[in-house]
């Protein structure tokens, strides 16, 4: 071979290396921006407006026109915040157990049935877009909560039922992850000790399973905690601390959806917003932070 | 051993005859019992799917062949709007954001996935990659506002919309392009090196077109997701449609659907604007329609993907 080839060689190997470092490098910045950027604007409405912290975390009144006692706008969260808590953790809570279930179901009793058939459904329930299950909410769920509970039919009970069925497919294609990465020899072990099928899933599958399935569990979460447009269009977004589950409520997302087109740049209400939005990246920081630590917790006990 | 068979009646009095049947018994009992509730769920999970699906095709079938529905302009306060300019939007949005998300995608996979060394750097950018991948697409618009629509200059435009969705893809695409090329066994690599290839005439002439066919249904399904996606393009792309005119080739004036700073509102978008405003008078009809098209889109989607891998795939190995 050639110097020279070998020089080309060279060179067309860095030009790869630069061009795909560079990709990274440019996705990792944006993430940075994006970070800085929102948590600049978010963090006005402390810095430059002086609203104190405790008064915007633990307001309960929403309502950024009108001054409150200090002459402060009054920009309580509290409301979204536990609009936001309250529709995430019921969602997950009606969706877990279909989610495992089917889980179970497709990897233990019918595994053919499982791969051939049931996981492209879920994959297909996952590329559904958002307003598409906003709609049906919106017709059916929410006429249908409104016929049994009484009142509007808006509020959390609706969002955390449209919600459950958006992340139901998440949940679900990690769980079927989950269940089958757990080693043949653990099942058999179960059997040769005479045990039953449901002994064996409940006693030993689902046990060993269970990190990955705490994981599984918060990236739905996190997808439900996230999600706007369906939410903004069956929780009748009145940002009132919420009394019952059939009332409307808000959380973070619909408030942010509503709001931010209609306000001016560096007004103290579309500050404000900013920090909803900070809110918003937090806690997503926060699921991801609880996904590394159930992570590096399962390295450890399997070491 | 005989001593101990003898002897552990005594030691476990649970163990004889009568009580032992009546706990196999029990557990087999339970045991069909609980088969019988997964079978429940899971039924109850296809017929789930079965409901939207058809629900959202049935109640828009009218709409769904009705060709001056799908070609004509949409109407603000009469009856009878299309949504001829929202669905070339749609495709056009897409067309964008795939023509920038996956190079960026493919060369930050091939990095991390063939370079990356093993240090603080990379562990940055994979964590940079996974936060971006779960943050709330509202928050991803927001940025995309403030950043390309105010900081930027460019308006409610489709380069907005577009960067924007780009990095809504940008995630799911490396992380699918990622793990394809990692599925690649290790004696393709090795083969390649032996040739006296370099690291990047191994991955660009044997990783990536082995790669392919895994590489082209990730990339084909997320086109789904980004097809749908509303919240990351009602700050970005805007939430107004104007008239397009197919006859102007000028790319400056607002009627000429190449120009790349319109405002553009999508398919999703659309069914979110009218039914938040309310004012369209035959809402139900419009959105309704505009949601079998979205999901007629999406299932054609979901097809191309699985045919298009299996495809190629069989090219590849019948070469």
């Amino acid at each position: 071979m050639s110097s020279k080839q070998a020089m080309s060689k060279r060179r067309l190997e860095r030009c790869g290396l630069t061009v795909t470092g560079a990709c990274v490098t440019l996705v990792a910045v944006l993430v940075v921006t994006l970070i800085v950027m929102v948590a600049s604007h978010g963090l006005a409405t402390f810095t430059a407006d002086g609203i104190p912290l405790g008064d915007f975390l633990l307001g309960t009144t929403w309502n950024p026109h009108q001054a409150d006692a200090a002459g402060n706008p009054t920009v309580g969260a509290l409301p979204m915040i536990c609009g936001s808590f309250a529709v995430t953790l019921l969602a997950t809570a009606f969706a877990l157990p279909i989610a495992v279930g089917s889980a179970i179901f497709v990897v233990e009793v019918a595994p053919g049935f499982g791969r051939r058939v049931f996981q492209p459904l879920v994959e297909l329930l996952v590329g559904i877009p958002s307003v598409v299950f906003g709609l049906i909410g919106l017709t059916v769920v929410v006429a249908w909560t409104r016929g049994w509970a009484g009142g509007t039919g808006y509020g959390i009970f609706s969002g955390a039922v449209v919600l459950a069925v958006m992340v139901l497919p998440t949940i679900t294609s990690l769980s079927i992850d989950a269940v089958a990465a757990v080693p043949m020899s653990y099942r058999e072990g179960s059997y040769a000790l005479g045990c039953t099928r449901w002994q064996t899933i409940w006693n030993v599958v689902l046990r060993s399973a269970r990190p990955s399935l705490m994981t599984a569990t918060i990236l739905g979460m996190t997808r439900a905690f996230g999600e706007s447009l369906a939410v903004q269009m069956v929780i009748g977004n009145s940002a009132q601390v919420p009394g019952s589950l059939f009332t409307p409520a808000s959380t973070l997302t619909s408030i942010l959806t509503m709001g931010m087109g209609n306000e001016a740049m560096g007004t103290v209400y579309s500050d404000a917003l900013w920090s909803l939005a900070l809110l918003l990246l937090g806690m997503s920081l926060v699921f991801i932070l609880i996904i590394h630590l159930i992570g590096s917790k399962g390295v450890k006990a399997h070491a | 051993m005989p001593d101990q068979r003898t002897a552990s009646p005594a030691q476990a009095p649970t163990l004889d005859p009568g009580a032992a049947a009546v706990h196999v018994r029990r557990i087999a009992r339970q045991d069909r019992l609980a088969t019988g509730i997964l079978t429940i769920i899971v039924a109850l999970v296809l017929v789930l799917l079965a409901a939207i699906v058809g629900y959202i095709l049935v109640n828009g079938a009218g709409k769904l062949f009705d060709l001056s529905f799908l070609t004509s302009k949409p109407e603000q306060f009469r009856a009878g709007g299309g949504i001829g300019p929202e669905l070339f939007n749609s495709f056009y949005l897409l067309l964008l954001t795939l023509l920038i998300s996956v190079p960026i995608s493919l060369g930050a996979a091939i990095f991390l996935a063939e370079y990356a060394p093993d240090n603080v750097v990379t562990v940055a950018a994979k964590t940079a990659i996974e936060t971006l991948s779960s943050l709330p697409s509202i928050v991803v618009g927001l940025f995309g506002f403030l950043f390309f629509v105010l900081q930027m200059g460019w308006g409610f435009s489709i380069l907005s919309g577009a960067l924007a969705l780009t990095m809504f893809n940008i995630p799911i695409l490396e992380r699918t392009i990622q793990q394809a090329l990692e599925d690649v066994p290790r004696t393709q690599r090795d083969a390649g090196l032996a040739l006296g290839l370099t690291k990047w005439e191994t991955t660009i002439h044997v990783l990536v077109p082995a790669a392919m066919p895994a590489i082209v249904t990730g990339v084909v399904l997320s086109a789904g997701r980004v097809f749908g996606e509303a919240a990351a393009l009602i700050y970005t792309a805007g939430q107004s449609a104007p008239a397009l005119d197919f006859g102007c080739l000028d790319l400056t004036s607002p009627t000429c659907p190449w120009n790349l700073f319109r405002p553009a509102e999508t398919l999703a978008v659309h069914i979110w604007k009218i039914n938040s405003e309310g004012v369209v008078p035959d809402l139900s009809a419009v959105s309704n329609g505009t949601a079998a098209v979205l999901m007629v889109c999406i299932l054609v989607f979901n097809l191309v993907a699985r045919g298009a891998g299996k495809a190629i795939a069989r090219r590849l190995t019948a070469e």
